[in-house]
């Protein structure tokens, strides 16, 4: 499997149900990646059914930690300069309230990372994610405009990457945030190869 | 296509105009001036404001007002007459006129449109080009707008809606006649039924540059107009205006118009007066918006074509919109409680309107029906849903819009859960058909929202912590943007789920089996799959003809930008 799609001039549309192939692109989603998606306790979630869900790579949680924590530190070195050289103790108001966002989603960020999931069917692709409020997508394949491969530097860093789906609706929001930069050109190409050959209108 | 033999007479609506020959034409020359009108408007109101006085003492000269020589004002005239300017003054106005001729003439002559087999295309600007191509596939609509200023001098706009936002190519403005013309050419085309090849456009250059110079003339009604068969539809809806403005003034906006007057005049008794002045704007800005919204959808008509539903408004600016086949992504029949006494219904669909988000005119083209009763109703999402089973039609209006009845067919929201729908629960609920889904809501503002399947561009299912308590789900149809609701809540969990999966396979089936990008190709084999958006047959012999012929259209690909995922 090539990850470079300039390198595969319009290869023979395979069929996504291809043993070989799913096997081929279900290792490269898979490596790094979690393994159990977290669900809700009680009886009346929205169930997994059957399938197999494709998460994200654990990286992902670093990087968010990184980066949310980098901001709380930052809020948190103003608010204490302004206390101490200008003596404002009004600051503590605002900034209390963005600590205290910072922090909760900085605590339930493991969790909630490994509560989405994705997973390739044979002519649309599902996509859940959160525990507390849950929400599951099925796009056809054939419905996709366009697919968007985001990585930012701290992302870089870490390897990962966001693949962002897009079609024809703004209310579909299907972003995959976390996926290893080899899984997410390797999605690409393959939902490109089988939106190709399932294309319909608008 | 050969040159040679052009088939005798084939049948009109076979036949293009010499206007979408695949050859540069011209918009009408008027255009710089009706694009620039509103300058030129305000350059002629500060001269004329200037030379009030002159002018009533010219034409009017009883009421002329006295002045004696000292008294008058200094005026520019006197000025240069004085001074013996007169002439200088003369040549500077002429020196003017001539200029802005000449900036007219040059934007005219580089506003160029040209309609092929596979595209519309428009070039304009003659310092910063602009080149604007809209492959026919996806047009989703065109549109015919008639300002009333231009109506007088028999011209209009044409717009040709594309898929994405900001993405209409206009043509404006041209002849009535021969924009009637090219929109018919233009939906012909997009339809994917191969049209015979104008003879006129083939048998030589007379007839092209004839055509050219018709357009140039810009002489309505010289282009020979046969093949507009289509002009005039009858309309399948009445709206008679009194019950058009009876329906306008019972809405919402009324209430809020009440309670502005109490509270104003309430405002006013217990102490400051003042706040009675703010009355008359507030009863001018509402008169202003009900004599808006009842003019522009008088002379309302709807009507079946061979290309799609044509749907015609306005009282001084008409508007004149076709939606071809399988454009409509959502639609949604309403009514408030207003308007139940009388049985009055609107619809409003979703569309791709091909409008930036920021454009203020773009509700417009959402109402389809403003006011209508049941029997109108049914008539127009006839028009709208044609791909809609006669065995669907009972859940619309009697297990639907009316719901529900015994055996409603709707999986609706549990009592359990009914603190959530406290009113509307035993009518909050969906129904999936293979080609559509219904969604019912609302017990005071009754609603029905339908989305054909093969529209729908995905599916999605939500449950927060409460509704997981409750056991129930929220599904929501995902379409292209616009005023129709696309959830309903508080679902059985079970039964939503079943939907979402069932949605799910629903609009992959329902979108394999549909072809209405090219709606008129009715050759299920030519197109496998919803597959090539050119007909099979064409690129070859295309890039078989010889190279010099000028006339066969670009045998480039089709760029379908936006289409494909990169």
């Amino acid at each position: 499997m090539t990850n470079n799609p300039e390198a595969t001039p319009q290869a023979s549309p395979t069929d996504p149900t291809d043993d070989a192939r799913v096997r081929e692109t279900a290792a490269v989603l898979d490596e790094g990646s979690f393994t159990r998606i977290i669900e809700p306790r009680s009886d009346a979630r929205l169930p997994l059914g059957d399938g197999t869900w494709h998460q994200l790579a654990r990286a992902y949680v670093w990087v968010q930690i990184i980066s949310t924590g980098a901001f709380t530190l930052v809020v948190l070195a103003v608010a204490i300069g302004l206390q101490l050289w200008l003596d404002q103790p009004w600051t503590w108001i605002p900034a209390g309230l963005v600590l205290l966002v910072c922090l909760f989603s900085l605590a339930i960020t493991p969790r909630q990372a490994r509560s989405y999931g994705y997973q390739l069917r044979r002519d649309d692709l599902v996509f859940r994610r959160g525990i507390l409020w849950q929400r599951m997508v099925a796009v056809p394949y054939g419905r996709m405009q366009l697919i968007d491969i985001t990585h930012g530097p701290l992302d870089r860093g870490f390897g990962i990457a966001q693949l962002k789906l897009v079609t024809a609706a703004a209310s579909t929001g299907v972003t995959i945030p976390g996926l290893t930069q080899k899984a997410a050109e390797n999605l690409r190409d393959t939902l490109v190869d089988v939106a190709e050959t399932r294309r319909t209108g608008l | 296509m050969s040159e040679a033999s052009a088939p005798p007479a084939p049948p009109a609506d076979e036949v293009r105009s010499p206007l979408s020959d695949g050859e540069w034409h011209r918009m009408h020359p008027l255009t710089p001036l009706l694009r620039g009108g509103l300058f030129l408007l305000v350059v002629a109101g500060i001269i004329i404001a200037n030379l009030r006085e002159r002018l009533v003492e010219w034409l009017l000269p009883a009421f002329a007002p006295e002045f004696s020589e000292g008294e008058l004002p200094p005026d520019p005239i006197d000025y240069l007459v004085s001074r013996n300017l007169v002439l200088i003054a003369l040549l500077a106005v002429l020196g003017t006129v001539v200029v802005l001729l000449l900036v007219f003439s040059l934007s005219w002559r580089f506003h160029t449109f040209r309609i092929t087999d596979d595209d519309v295309e428009v070039r304009s600007g003659v310092l910063f080009r602009t080149h604007r191509r809209a492959p026919l596939d996806r047009v989703q609509g065109v549109n015919l707008t008639r300002p009333l200023v231009a109506r007088l001098l028999g011209v209009g706009k044409l717009e040709v809606v594309g898929a994405g936002t900001d993405s209409n190519v206009k043509l404006e403005y041209l002849s009535t006649s021969n924009a009637e013309t090219i929109r018919a050419d233009i939906l012909r085309l997009a339809s994917g039924r191969r049209l015979g090849g104008s003879a006129a456009a083939r048998s030589g250059g007379t007839r092209v540059r004839q055509a050219a110079s018709a357009v140039g003339a810009g002489l309505t009604g010289l282009v020979d107009g046969d093949d507009q068969g289509d002009v005039e539809p009858e309309s399948v809806v009445h709206i008679p205006a009194g019950r058009l403005i009876a329906s306008r003034l019972l809405s919402g906006t009324t209430l809020v118009l009440i309670a502005l007057i109490a509270a104003i005049v309430v405002g006013s008794i217990v102490g400051s007066i003042w706040v009675l002045f703010s009355f008359v704007p507030a009863v001018l800005g509402f008169g202003a918006y009900y004599v808006r919204s009842v003019t522009r959808a008088l002379r309302y008509s709807i009507a079946p074509m061979p290309s799609g539903t044509r749907i015609t408004f306005g009282l001084f600016t008409t508007v004149s919109e076709t939606l071809p086949p399988g454009r409509v992504h959502a639609v949604e029949v309403r009514q408030s409680i207003f308007w139940r006494p009388f049985g009055w219904w609107s619809i409003t669909v979703n569309r791709l309107s091909g409008r930036s988000s920021s454009d203020t005119n773009a509700d417009q083209f959402t109402t389809v029906l403003p006011v209508g009763t049941r029997a109108d109703v049914e008539r127009v999402l006839k028009l709208l849903l044609p791909a809609l089973p006669d065995e669907d039609w009972p859940f619309v209006f009697d297990q639907g819009i009316l719901g529900p009845r015994a055996d409603d067919p709707y999986a609706t929201t549990p009592s359990r859960a009914r603190l959530l729908r406290p009113l509307s629960w035993r009518r909050n609920g969906y129904l999936l058909t293979p080609d559509a889904l219904f969604l019912r809501r609302g017990f005071i503002w009754r609603a029905l929202g339908i989305f054909p399947l093969a529209r729908m561009q995905s599916v999605g299912i939500a449950q927060g912590p409460i509704d997981r308590m409750l056991g129930v789900a929220n599904l929501t149809a995902h379409v292209v943007a616009g005023s129709v609701t696309t959830t309903v809540g508080i679902l059985e969990r079970d039964d939503a789920l079943r939907g979402f999966q069932d949605a799910a396979d629903g609009i992959v089936a329902a979108s394999a089996g549909d072809r209405s990008h090219r709606w008129a190709s009715s050759e299920p084999d030519q197109t496998p799959a919803g597959e090539p958006l050119l007909e099979p047959g064409s690129a070859p012999v295309d890039l078989a003809a010889p190279p010099a012929d000028p006339v066969a259209p670009v045998a480039e690909p089709v760029e379908a930008p936006d289409r494909t995922p990169r």
